[in-house]
């Protein structure tokens, strides 16, 4: 970052200071380290057998990939349902039917107020009272239901500003050439604005998988739940609620990079803008 | 239909909604104000000379925008708080919602320091470049010409991360905070046939709370918009 514009290249007097400044900074970091160590010794959590036990065969086949297949098969059916829903309601909004557009707006509008979390409690308790599902199936719809509804109104409002996004006169060359405007927006600027949001779509996924997790407060059996249950049976909840963390950040970076990757590759592909939400501005990110 | 009314009007007169989503309030507000701070301080750091404190900025919104907040939430109380024994007050209740403070404040931490940095960005260099040419060394120059405009820039990411906040403060029910969520799931529990209402009632609170942010966010940012 030395082209940054906000500090100039440095002359010896400000190299000296930043070196001060780095190892003031490297050694708050050690301190704030030590510290957590120390109290992490005191309280016994160091012990070895805490920590070892995280890899035995035992943790991983019978808590962890369990764990992470369930998070998984959630997150999965809740991705394809919410692009799917997304597209619809997306549409919906960009109608040129009122009554279309009325009802995906209000639609759209009310999900994306209410939090995951109560949609979640709701349709895990309700889904129980209407028997449709067998009741030990309930929090895993519950789960899916809830992502669907919140990510596919988050997807719907990504593929209408996708589409005002781009620029003016990729319509107006549409309807120059003899479009109509509802051709236009099929030929000319859907498949525009649906490459350009591919990026924010994948960061979008990092939100699903995270959200899942939520269904750990209602009883789905996920990662975390199974981290949590493996943890409290053997005495090392710390631990294992760790290295669950961990392998959320792992699958998420992955997500993350490639959403950074097909940005730039798209930008050549459209007229759009491909900056991943994320980096556009941190916007609906929840749970 | 005047029956089904009825049962819900008993219901709402048995359980102290009110009280609930007060307490996702007083958590929003203490929230804001923990990730505004920690927030712009790692902005700072994410923009500073200094490679280490861009390194240590870096990393934070890294490893905690990749975690889900239930996870943040639940290790602090049960690894941070049932493990290690920290507590901030003898009262039960109090130490859980000073515990799911810190988790949100933590967690949306990550998100105000990316919308702060995308304000940031909307400073044109020739406003960095002015600062430097009349002599300003890098913390005057951030404090007196870079974080005012971007502050203004970076409003509406700043009240989408409000509004993720507001709606997210229902987590802290992982955290064992007795607020909305919990209090909903209590009381459908004791009165099942009720339960479409009792969902219509806690989510048209949210709507009513989190649209006025939405409106307020939106109008603030067109009326303090820097014009370029």
């Amino acid at each position: 970052m030395s082209t940054s514009v906000l500090f100039d290249v440095q002359g010896p007097r400000a190299k000296r200071v930043t070196m001060i400044l780095n190892v003031v900074a490297v050694l708050v970091v050690a301190v704030l380290v030590w510290l957590v160590v120390q109290k992490l010794g005191e309280q016994g959590q160091l012990d070895a057998e805490k920590w070892t036990a995280l890899f035995t065969e035992r943790t991983w086949s019978n808590f962890f990939i369990p764990g992470l297949l369930d998070t998984l098969r959630a997150a999965t059916l809740a991705v394809v349902g919410s692009v799917i829903f997304g597209l619809i309601f997306g549409l919906g909004r960009l109608s040129s039917v009122w009554i279309l557009r009325a009802v995906s707006t209000v639609v759209v509008e009310f999900f994306r107020a209410v939090p995951v979390l109560v949609m979640m409690i709701f349709f895990y308790l309700g889904l129980a009272r209407t028997g449709l599902i067998q009741p030990s199936n309930t929090p895993f719809w519950a789960v899916v239901i809830a992502l669907i509804l919140y990510n596919g109104s988050v997807i719907a409002e990504l593929v209408r500003s996708g589409v005002y996004q781009l620029p003016k006169g990729q319509r107006e060359a549409g309807l120059a050439v003899g479009l109509t405007p509802s051709q236009a927006l099929r030929s000319i600027l859907l498949p525009q604005a649906l490459t350009a949001m591919l990026p924010s779509l994948v960061s979008q996924f990092v939100v699903i998988l995270k959200d899942t997790a939520l269904g750990y407060i209602i009883t789905y059996p996920e990662l975390l739940a199974s981290a949590r249950r493996l943890g409290s049976g053997d005495g090392n909840i710390l631990q294992t609620l760790l290295l669950a963390a961990v392998v959320f950040m792992i699958i998420n970076s992955a997500l993350t990079f490639l959403a950074g990757r097909l940005s730039r590759l798209l930008s050549y592909r459209t007229s759009g803008k491909t900056r991943p939400l994320h980096e556009a501005a941190a916007g609906d990110e929840t749970g | 239909m005047s029956e089904y009314l009825s049962d819900y009007a008993s219901l709402l007169s048995q359980y102290d909604v009110l009280g609930a989503f007060w307490v996702n309030i007083q958590l929003t507000f203490w929230a804001a104000i923990g990730s505004m701070v920690l927030g712009s301080v790692l902005a700072l750091m994410r923009i500073s000379p200094p490679a280490s404190m861009r390194a240590v900025g870096a990393a934070y919104v890294t490893l905690i925008r990749n975690t889900p907040l239930t996870i943040i939430l639940v290790f602090l109380v049960l690894g941070v708080w049932s493990q290690l024994t920290i507590s901030f007050t003898d009262d039960f209740n109090q130490n859980f919602f000073i515990y799911a403070v810190i988790g949100l404040s933590i967690y949306h931490a990550a998100f105000v320091c990316e919308a702060i940095r995308s304000g940031v960005n909307t400073v044109p260099a020739g406003q960095a470049e002015a600062a430097r040419a009349i002599g300003l060394s890098f913390l005057p120059a951030a404090r007196l010409i870079i974080f005012p405009q971007a502050l203004r820039g970076a409003i509406t990411p700043l009240g989408n991360t409000l509004i993720a906040l507001t709606k997210n403060t229902t987590v802290a029910a992982a955290a064992s905070v007795t607020e909305i969520s919990a209090l909903m799931k209590t009381m459908i529990e004791f009165r099942p046939d009720v339960i479409i209402a009792v969902f219509l009632t806690v989510a048209l609170g949210f709507v009513i709370i989190v649209i006025p942010v939405g409106l307020l966010t939106t109008w603030l940012s067109q009326k303090l918009a820097v014009k370029r």
